[in-house]
């Protein structure tokens, strides 16, 4: 069982269709106990930084995610989910994140030329950095494939975390993963068979890798 | 770099797929659910889908085919048509929409967009806008095409933006239904007015329209035709193979 967190941020039906359209049992919930015990967890999110981490706070749901991340369980953050797993954003102020991987939220208008519009919004290639193995989230990804981005800031890694990014005017972070703990800044529940392919790479991730 | 899109657009009344030439004669097509799940699996980019509905009775079914649609795609969806509240944002995004597109409700009331900007994204804020020549005037009609507003085409679309509309989609009452290309001087304006994503629309009657449109306005991200992708005239993945021959970054 599959559960995608529910802390008040964004519409989660399209994630719950993609995920039963590739056979995975899921659960949509809030409830500490229920997050404990599925084998998997995402943590979706669309919005604001600063007041997702509140809501997160607040829920005590970050607890529940900071533990059950530590056991070793499989954990996917998107776009504002995956932005969340870092340490701080820039995004309205200063924001304190999860702290899962190192590394900060910051404007995407602060690395790419003026005349490129933000929201980075579309389709957009994932591209694999060649100085390493490619991650299992991309077992059935190919670089080149489109993926579907909206996002205006992006997570900046320290420390070797990157796994894909994209180009538009620079390189922006696509996916980032440490352990068991990974994080994609597309949306896999809306970029068709790939993004389909990716969640699915991400159901058959084993513990702690 | 960032693909042009591609975007078919379902007008459903009734609780069926319907399309019109110059805003009249509507003509039934197909099953919106059927042709939504074709257009996801074969190349489109994101749909479109507007609600043409007049009851109130019809637009809970609008609502069952919305949801329906939304469970069974797996590409973005921009949902518009009788969006005048935020409530009716909230109606249409439970469904599962990506993106509610707005037109004569925010003529009504501009603070429609600034409300709906602050609670859900500029990203989710789409405005639509029908665009007529009058008196030599890019003119804002509302109601489908029907009502002049007598409202400056360029000054509106700004407006909007500032109050927090993340897209434009122009929609080209000259040139809908002509099949003579997409309306190269009115987009030319506007994507010289805004910096915000702006959609084609109104005019599509093959591929090479496409390909002028994205050679000749590079600044257009996407390019939205309904009756030529329902009929079969120009199939999406022949399109792509066009558009990417012809040196368009596509899907």
């Amino acid at each position: 069982m599959i559960t995608i967190i529910d802390y008040g941020v964004g519409n989660l039906f399209s994630l719950k269709s993609s995920l039963e359209a590739i056979g995975q049992p899921v659960t949509i919930s809030n409830q500490p106990e229920t997050i404990r015990q599925g084998q998997r967890i995402i943590l979706p999110g669309v919005g604001a930084f600063g007041d997702a981490a509140q809501k997160l706070r607040r829920s005590g749901l970050d607890q529940v995610l900071l533990e059950e991340a530590d056991k070793g369980k499989p954990l996917l953050g998107i776009c504002l989910g995956m932005q969340l797993l870092f340490d701080t954003s820039s995004e309205y102020g200063l924001h304190t994140g999860l702290g899962l991987i190192r590394g900060q939220v910051q404007p995407i208008s602060s690395v790419i030329p003026p005349d490129l519009k933000v929201p980075h919004m579309g389709w957009n290639a994932l591209h694999f950095p060649t100085d390493q193995e490619k991650h299992p989230l991309f077992n059935y990804t190919n670089d080149g494939d489109c993926v579907y981005f909206v996002h205006s800031y992006y997570a900046a890694p320290w420390g070797p975390a990157l796994i894909a990014f994209s180009e538009y005017g620079a390189a922006l972070t696509a996916a980032v993963a440490r352990r068991n703990i990974c994080g994609c800044q597309f949306h896999p529940e809306k970029s068709g068979l790939v993004g389909l392919n990716i969640l699915r790479a991400f159901c058959e991730m084993g513990e702690d890798l | 770099m960032i693909t042009k899109r591609i975007i078919p657009c379902l007008d459903v009344r009734d609780g069926r797929v319907v399309k019109g030439v110059n805003f009249a004669g509507l003509a039934d097509v197909s099953s919106p659910v059927e042709l939504a799940r074709y257009y996801s699996e074969h190349g489109a980019d994101e749909l479109v889908f507007y609600d043409i509905t007049a009851s109130s009775q019809n637009r809970r079914l609008f609502t069952d085919i919305l949801t329906k649609v939304a469970g069974s795609i797996f590409i973005p969806l921009t949902v518009g048509g009788g969006i005048n509240s935020l409530a009716d944002f909230d109606r249409v995004l439970r469904c599962g929409a990506d993106k509610v597109s707005v037109n004569s409700g925010a003529l009504k009331d501009s603070q429609l967009i600034r409300q709906a900007a602050l609670r859900y994204g500029n990203q989710c804020v789409v405005l639509s806008v029908d665009i007529k020549r009058v008196n030599g005037c890019f003119t804002v009609f509302a109601k489908g095409g029907r009502e002049n507003t007598g409202l400056d085409a360029l000054a509106w679309i700004k407006e909007a933006v500032d109050l927090g509309a993340g897209e434009v989609v122009v929609n080209s009452i000259d040139t809908d239904g002509v099949k003579a290309g997409f309306d190269l001087e009115l987009l030319s304006a506007i994507c010289q007015a805004v910096s915000v994503p702006v959609v084609a629309s109104g005019g599509a009657g093959g591929i090479e329209d496409f390909i002028d449109l994205f050679q000749q306005l590079p600044k257009v991200d996407a390019g939205l035709a309904a009756s030529i992708f329902h009929f079969g005239e120009v199939s999406i993945p022949d399109l792509k193979a066009q558009l990417a021959q012809a040196g368009i970054t596509v899907r």
